[in-house]
């Protein structure tokens, strides 16, 4: 287990004065679910710090509300401060430890990595093939493994998805141990954690929506982030039930337009494609002053990779009866597999830390509440 | 005012007692029909309030019992702010920033033109209707000087450190008829180790009931447990003003630690109160005499920080009427008080279609006014909690109804 350290870095010690001002203001408390979780303290700890930096959503509708926002000589700036102390808790609990520098240059990690898993997929797609057979339009049942072996596919993809959700599961585990909470979590305050999770409640700005570049309110960032989240769970659920396809009931892809997994598959990537798009169109006409500018390339580089992965993804299924289907599948997997390696070093991260966070925040309601 | 429940607010908040409420903080220094309306009308502020962008939340945790009187909105003042000037620009209104108002030129009764420098360029504006809003002077400490002469320089200033009060003196100064005591300012004890200016909400100290009160010697001076904060922060900002060098303490042990929001400041701790007055820099001999003489005339009694409880001294002068403990548990915790000054009284007379009135009773023909340079009619002294808000509003709507009316005519 992790010591718990006194407040250390520069970015701790900033957060520490800001939320001392913010718990004498508390003009916010209806924001979001971070001001309500911060009056329950009176001094502020790393743990306590490193829990209200995953709370929050980063909406910024407390910057432009904050009378001590810069040019304030107090210079409050809660979403951009805790958008790098949650950073700091992705390098405290990353499994393995070493790979804590994986977060360091971020954006351009996640890219190298990319790079990397894509070509190590195309090349060992030309040089292990047969001749011709990339070129070759396959249609037919097993068409993929024509192209790429079932089971180098199958093992490839499992040992690194199941390495992948247990370095996951570990980090969250240790992020739990030390900013989570001591008492027993009761089960209504987990179902109020993962509603508030899965609804984006606290991307509402107290149900009016983030700021993004101004003081005005929408909703846009909230939906965008729905359409990749849930994008992103109908792939999962796709590709789930294609194994399922394959390994169970014996029955290889590829599968008909109006197969299960296909349908899923179409509407994740849709979704997926018009989410990360969206998001990261934002980030170019989002106001730069409540943004931390260091983590511009962490964020980008995970949309950019899922934006990718949807995007080959559909393009495979649109031309997998044609040449260019051998090519299209080595290009797919290939940003697949950088993904599920990426996943525990990545900002995918934050969506386990983050519902963790709203699941304490919840049983500390309740027991507020109860008191 | 509310006759039932609405949204945020709870309970019944109604005219007679709202009424009852400002006359009370103001001593009768009020205009009763103004008030009165201005209390009517604060029934559909909430609602139109919201249509025009601003949020409200419930009473925010740690406030005393104000969820019965007072709506707070989402975010505070600049939330506020922004959601009008988002409004105002969606229906076309240009707004001119970093831009400041230097005069009005006015002849017989009728503004003729506006000067005013813009981005550092002088800029003369005429319009058919002029409404001023420009608040009070309560920035301007040389202007504080000629009331309390070198204690002003001990003032702290609350809140915008442009609150010179310029367009209030040049108007005073052209006719228009004065209201309220130019002597007077809205003053509320705040945490000495404040900024200048522009500290805001953080600053202030919410511990006075708790606690009992010192200046330098060590001496109490006033009855800290008088009534409910809400109704007697304001009085404290003058109380402290006449104190020597404008500093008090509030001294409380670690019993009432938790009975009121934390300043943004840290507390001034010791094991003992030698200790802690040391560290407050009075005399320590001085302030065990008093907690001791505190101590020994507080009476039994029920507790209870949240209404006006049974526990008082006897035979201690001044008092503390409620919420007197005693002072005996370590650690003892200080913290410095100074005068934080919030607004100023003195304004322009209005009518109550918010209309400038000059000198001789007549209103000027294209001017009206509304906030805290037309307050002083309604709130001649004292404060009610979110009593200027009110007044800013109601007139704010008054003022800009007529001046559209009269722009079009």
């Amino acid at each position: 287990m992790l010591e718990i350290k006194a407040v250390s870095t520069e970015t701790m010690a900033e957060s520490q004065r800001i939320m001392e001002i913010c718990n004498a203001c508390r003009y916010c408390e209806g924001l979001c679910a971070v001001f309500p979780a911060m009056t329950l303290h009176r001094e502020f700890s790393s743990t306590d710090l490193g829990h209200l930096a995953n709370l929050c959503h980063n909406c910024k509708g407390c910057y432009y509300a904050c009378q001590y926002a810069p040019p304030h000589p107090f210079g409050v700036n809660v979403p951009a401060t805790f958008a790098l102390l949650r950073d700091e808790t992705y390098r405290d609990h990353v499994w393995p430890r070493p790979l804590a520098q994986a977060f360091e240059r971020n954006g351009t990690i996640v890219g190298i990595v990319t790079a990397v898993g894509f070509t190590t997929v195309l090349f060992l797609l030309g040089l292990l093939s047969a001749p011709g057979t990339l070129s070759h339009a396959w249609i037919g049942p097993d068409a993929f493994y024509r192209v790429i072996p079932w089971a180098a596919m199958a093992i490839t993809a499992s040992v690194t998805l199941l390495f992948s959700l247990l370095a996951l599961f570990i980090g969250g585990r240790s992020y739990w141990l030390v900013s989570g909470t001591k008492r027993r979590v009761p089960l209504r305050a987990i179902r109020a954690g993962l509603h508030d999770a899965a609804t984006l409640t606290n991307l509402g700005g107290g149900g009016y929506g983030c700021n993004e570049s101004d003081a005005a309110f929408s909703m846009t960032r909230r939906y965008l982030h729905h359409a990749m989240a849930y994008g992103f769970l109908l792939c999962f659920a796709a590709t789930t039930t294609a194994s399922f396809y394959a390994y169970a009931l014996h029955w290889p892809a590829p599968y008909p337009w109006f197969s299960l997994p296909v349908l899923l598959g179409s509407l994740g990537g849709v979704g997926l494609i018009i989410g990360t798009f969206g998001l990261m169109a934002l980030k170019f006409t989002a106001d730069r002053a409540p943004a931390a500018r260091v983590l511009a390339g962490s964020d980008f580089a995970l949309l950019a990779l899922l934006f990718l992965s949807a995007a080959s993804g559909i393009l495979l299924l649109l031309l997998r009866n044609s040449a260019a289907m051998g090519i299209l599948l080595g290009v797919h997997l290939g940003f697949i597999l950088s993904l599920f390696i990426l996943l525990p070093y990545s900002k995918f991260v934050h969506g386990i830390y983050r519902t963790l966070a709203l699941i304490r925040a919840a049983a500390d309601r309740d027991m507020r509440k109860t008191n | 005012m509310h006759d039932a429940p609405a949204g945020v607010l709870t309970d019944i908040y109604g005219e007679e007692e709202y009424w009852d409420d400002l006359r009370r903080v103001t001593g009768g220094q009020t205009d009763e029909a103004l008030a009165r309306m201005t209390i009517r009308a604060s029934a559909a502020l909430p609602a139109w309030m919201n249509t025009h962008g601003v949020k409200f939340q419930p009473s925010l945790t740690g406030t005393l019992s104000l969820g019965r009187t007072n709506a707070f909105f989402l975010g505070g003042g600049k939330a506020l702010v922004n959601a009008y000037f988002a409004a105002a620009e969606r229906i076309g209104v240009k707004i001119l920033y970093d831009t400041e108002v230097t005069g009005l030129v006015m002849q017989d009764g009728t503004v003729r033109a506006v000067t005013a420098v813009s981005r550092g360029f002088p800029l003369t504006l005429r319009a058919r209707s002029v409404v001023v809003a420009s608040g009070g002077f309560q920035a301007n400490i040389e202007w504080l000087r000629d009331y309390w002469g070198k204690a002003a320089n001990n003032f702290i200033i609350r809140g915008t450190p442009f609150a010179q009060g310029t367009v209030l003196k040049d108007l005073l100064a052209q006719g228009v008829q004065q209201v309220g005591d130019a002597t007077q300012c809205h003053a509320v004890a705040i945490d000495a180790r404040a900024p200048k200016f522009d500290g805001g909400i953080v600053t202030r100290l919410d511990c006075v009931p708790f606690s009992i009160v010192v200046d330098r010697t060590g001496q109490r001076f006033y009855d800290e447990g008088e009534d409910v904060w809400p109704k007697r922060y304001a009085i404290w900002g003058r109380l402290v003003a006449q104190c020597a060098d404008q500093i008090a303490y509030a001294v409380i042990d670690s019993k009432a630690r938790s009975l009121f929001m934390p300043s943004v400041f840290p507390a001034i701790t010791a094991m003992s109160i030698a200790e802690l007055a040391v560290q407050l820099g009075i005399d320590p001999h001085a302030l065990e005499a008093t907690v001791a003489r505190y101590n020994h005339a507080v009476q039994p009694g029920q507790f209870d920080p949240n209404r006006l409880d049974d526990c008082r001294t006897v035979g201690l002068t001044p008092p503390k009427t409620h919420w007197a403990q005693t002072i005996d548990t370590p650690p003892f915790i200080g913290y410095p008080l100074r005068p934080g000054i919030t607004f100023t009284y003195l304004g322009v007379r209005v009518n109550e279609r918010a209309e400038v009135l000059m000198q001789d009773g007549k209103p000027a023909a294209n001017l009206w006014a509304s906030g805290e340079i037309m307050a002083g009619n309604i709130l001649g002294k004292g404060y009610l909690a979110g009593f200027g808000m009110t007044i800013g509003t109601v007139f704010g709507r008054i003022a800009g109804a007529q001046a559209a009316r009269h722009a079009r005519n």
